[in-house]
């Protein structure tokens, strides 16, 4: 196999650098994913029929700390992958599983509220709007969870063979990943909850 | 027994039962014939857990033509049925469930079948490359537009097919109204294969961005790869688009919510809108390869270098972004105003500059050109003028205003099949025809050609033209039957007429493969056209590996320039060649997709969930395993060499 010194770990197969590049194209199907139920949503924000609207049901505190936590997960994966890039596979390591942490308390506050949406009777069979809300949210919380399982799979590999030229390359896909996760949290944090408060 | 009732199909005729019958036979002679000739391993090795972008190319092939023989037995009954007043050959649900699957399967389960199939032979030994990016992500893209196939075509005998049109527009298609779970599968089979054709288009954009031979710089690159990197793109931005609208669905006919009723705040016209965001790329999907074959096929029959090479990538790039700008006009009479309807007609009507040059490309390509009328070039010749009246009746359709009079009627019918059976039948079978020696290593017969191809042609006139008339006379469409007193019954007479000539001249095709496959000779050399680009440089049949040395591009003619000019297309010796090992993986995990697809029509959930612990093992098996394929030394590839030299 050819290995190219020159570049960091994660871009230096031929094979790496067709994933890396692979991977962005996926993203770009996500932006379209994500920019479809984002769509929907402002269709069907004011279609509450019987139901609540956001403002009725959204709480600010369990907001605030979902994204708190998920902003600072894509800073230390930020973090890892610096680690990855001196070689330090420790280091690198302690920041992924610190990552894979805050992304379960993100998704543990994520389940509370939508217990508490389903409490306060938005629940998913509601209106339209609730359909949309959940399932917006509830698609960027499985891609959490989809992350979750796929983090650990990659942190059992790093452990087991070391930062090869492969497992840097599945790191670093990940990784942008999870700041792709982060940057769709962005916009529904921006566009359903402060807009919905207001 | 209620367990069992639900798989039950609520229609039943005594059509339905004889396929029942007819597939439970396949089967068995299928899996009595394999054992009988010990070809389980065989099909295991060589065609199952193939990684081999030819092989997958093939695969997809002999799927298309399958489900083009499903969806034209659809038309046939289609036909049949309205053919004179008053028919009862078919029942009103029975009807339904026919032009819905004839629609779905046609353009999802043939055409993008189709077109994928050839991108996989073509494109990679076009830019001179080994394979493409990601071999086993192609297998795994084939198997689940394999299952999500299947997953459809078993509807109609287990517990019925979709019946609210291809286009399954709620409430229509809502649980209200669809009350089999037709629609289940319509979403199921459609979320399925769509992944995979969302893999595909991701790996061949890597593969074509990336792994094109040394010197062929993107305005180097043959027009069927250019084709195909645009559709591709097209492929990744509208099919997310296709995957939540049919989750949405798929929730409201299953979880009861409320994205597309009338109660509750729902919103059905959502549904038309993201189904069309999706649908009208969808047609580009499939006319822009189809575009790249004709602009292969035309030069290497008129000898001469293809007219206006930049213009043609300009237009094609304009079509793709307009592409994404015209949904609208599937629904101007649905109320949205007449500023909206305006802005979409123009839009609407701005693609038929850029496809015009295509045309005028094409005719400049001819001009003064040594023409040679063989199967390939008919079907190109064949394709311009019909193509044309389906294209300027398209812009007639996309004058807002005047389409309140045909809008939904049998002249929109004429007009779609006028444009999507030349543009991409016809360049499928063109195409077909024109790869068909690098694909199997003979040609397929000529004289038989031409009779399927003036069949066909001449089938397609005779089945459309008249739908414009009564079209225009107010024969709406999707009607299953209709009095005397409307006069329609001459023109569907006349329709179902050239429904038979073009059901025959398809048979002679599968004649054709017969023939050819037991006569023709094997003896024909690599580049029996005398063609100009990549894919004729290598063996005839094409090694496992491509191309022995990687070519070495200087021109956009550069296998021309090699033949013509002594151009050099191979230097160096062998080199070492690195390739990735088989797979079983993809086809385990798109059964594993099969079962939960099947699991979800039915509401079965616990089989849902097996499923799902299926894919996810297969996802962590691959994501642990170590595949550092396998190399061809440079001896052996040597010996490989000469021997497939000495076969000439």
């Amino acid at each position: 196999m050819n290995i190219d010194k020159t570049q960091p770990l994660e871009y230096s197969t031929e094979q790496g650098r067709l994933n890396i590049l692979g991977f962005w194209i996926f993203i770009g199907a996500e932006v379209m994913l994500f920019a479809t139920l984002f769509a929907s949503y402002f269709t069907l924000v004011d279609r509450t029929g019987n139901g609540p609207s956001g403002s009725e049901i959204f709480e600010i505190t369990p907001v605030l700390i979902e994204t708190l936590v998920l902003l600072t997960s894509s800073f230390t994966i930020g973090l890892g992958v610096h680690a990855m890039r001196i070689g330090n596979k420790k280091a690198m390591m302690s920041f992924f599983a610190i990552t894979l942490v805050l992304g379960a308390a993100f998704l543990g506050v994520e389940i509370y509220e939508f217990v508490h949406y389903v409490h306060v009777g938005a629940g998913l069979q509601v209106s339209a709007f609730t359909s949309i809300l959940l399932t917006t949210l509830g698609t960027h919380g499985l891609h959490v969870t989809f992350g979750l399982f796929w983090g650990i799979m990659i942190l059992m590999q790093v452990k087991k063979r070391g930062l090869t030229p492969q497992t840097a390359n599945k790191s670093f896909i990940f990784s942008l990943y999870w700041h792709f996760l982060d940057v769709v949290w962005i916009f529904i944090f921006s566009f359903v909850y402060l807009k919905g408060m207001m | 027994m209620e367990f069992f009732e639900r798989f039950a199909v609520p229609h039943p005729s005594p059509a339905i039962y004889a396929s029942m019958v007819a597939i439970a036979l396949t089967s068995i002679a299928i899996v009595a014939g394999l054992t009988y000739f010990k070809k389980w391993g065989y099909l295991w090795r060589e065609w199952l857990t193939t990684v081999d972008h030819k092989k997958i190319g093939i695969m997809y092939m002999i799927s298309a033509l399958l489900m083009l023989f499903r969806g034209g037995a659809d038309v046939l009954m289609m036909r049949a049925q309205t053919a004179v007043p008053e028919n009862t050959l078919l029942d009103a649900q029975h009807y339904n469930e026919i032009f819905t699957t004839h629609g779905v399967v046609m353009i999802i389960f043939m055409a993008m079948a189709f077109i994928i199939a050839l991108m996989n032979f073509v494109i990679p030994l076009q830019i001179g490359a080994r394979d493409v990016a990601f071999p086993r992500l192609n297998a795994l893209s084939f198997w689940l537009y394999f299952m999500g196939a299947m997953l459809l075509n078993i509807s109609f005998v287990i517990g019925g097919s979709p019946s609210s049109g291809w286009t399954s527009y709620f409430p229509l298609a809502g649980n209200e109204l669809s009350q089999s779970v037709g629609t289940n599968y319509y979403m199921l089979s459609l979320q399925i294969s769509g992944l995979g054709t969302l893999i595909t288009g991701i790996n061949f954009i890597v593969t074509i961005l990336k792994m094109r031979a040394p010197g062929m710089t993107l305005m180097k690159m043959p027009m069927f790869s250019w084709a195909g990197l645009i559709t591709n793109v097209i492929i990744v931005f509208a099919f997310p688009v296709l995957t939540v609208a049919l989750a949405m669905g798929t929730m409201d006919r299953l979880f009861a919510t409320n994205f597309f009723t009338t109660t509750n705040g729902g919103m059905d016209m959502l549904w038309a809108n993201l189904f069309w965001v999706w649908g009208h790329p969808e047609v580009y999907i499939l006319i822009l390869p189809a575009f790249g074959i004709y602009s292969e096929i035309i030069p290497t029959f008129s000898r001469r270098n293809l007219y206006g090479y930049n213009t043609m990538v300009i237009s094609m790039v304009v079509i793709s972004l307009l592409s994404f700008l015209v949904w609208v006009h599937h629904f101007f009479t649905m109320g949205q105003g007449a500023l909206v309807n305006s802005i979409f007609s123009i839009t609407t009507m701005a693609i038929a500059v850029p496809t015009g040059i295509k045309i005028f490309n094409w005719l400049f390509t001819m001009w003064k050109g040594k023409i040679q009328f063989t199967v390939p070039m008919l079907y190109s010749l064949g394709f311009i003028p019909i193509f044309t009246i389906g294209g300027v009746t398209g812009v007639m359709l996309g004058m807002a205003s005047a389409d309140y009079q045909y809008h939904n009627t049998m002249f929109l019918v004429a007009h779609f099949h006028l444009v999507i059976i030349p543009g991409v039948v016809f360049a499928m079978l063109a195409g077909l025809t024109y790869w068909w020696p690098k694909m199997f290593g003979f040609m397929l017969n000529e004289r038989i050609g031409k009779w399927a191809f003036w069949f066909i042609a001449g089938g397609t006139c005779l089945a459309f033209f008249p739908m414009f008339i009564s079209g225009l006379d107010g024969q709406a469409r999707r009607m299953y039957t209709y009095s005397e007193a409307t006069g329609f019954g001459i023109w569907n007479m006349l329709s179902f007429i050239g429904a038979i000539g073009l059901a025959i001249g398809f048979i002679l095709i599968v004649y054709n493969i017969y023939y050819s496959t037991r006569y023709a000779s094997r003896d024909i050399g690599d580049d029996p056209w005398d063609a100009r680009s990549l894919e004729w440089a290598t063996h005839n049949p094409v090694p496992e590996y491509n191309f022995a040395i990687t070519p070495q591009v200087n021109s956009r003619q550069a296998f021309w320039d090699a033949k013509k000019n002594g151009h050099k297309l191979f230097k160096g010796g062998y080199k070492e060649i690195h390739m990735p090992n088989n797979s079983g993986v993809p086809f385990i995990m798109a059964v594993f997709f099969f079962i939960f697809g099947f699991g979800f029509v039915f509401s079965m959930w616990i089989t849902v969930i097996a499923s799902l612990i299926g894919i996810i093992a297969c996802l962590i098996h691959r994501s642990f395993e170590k595949d550092h394929g396998y190399h061809i030394s440079a001896e052996e590839l040597e010996k490989s060499e000469v021997e497939l030299r000495g076969a000439k």
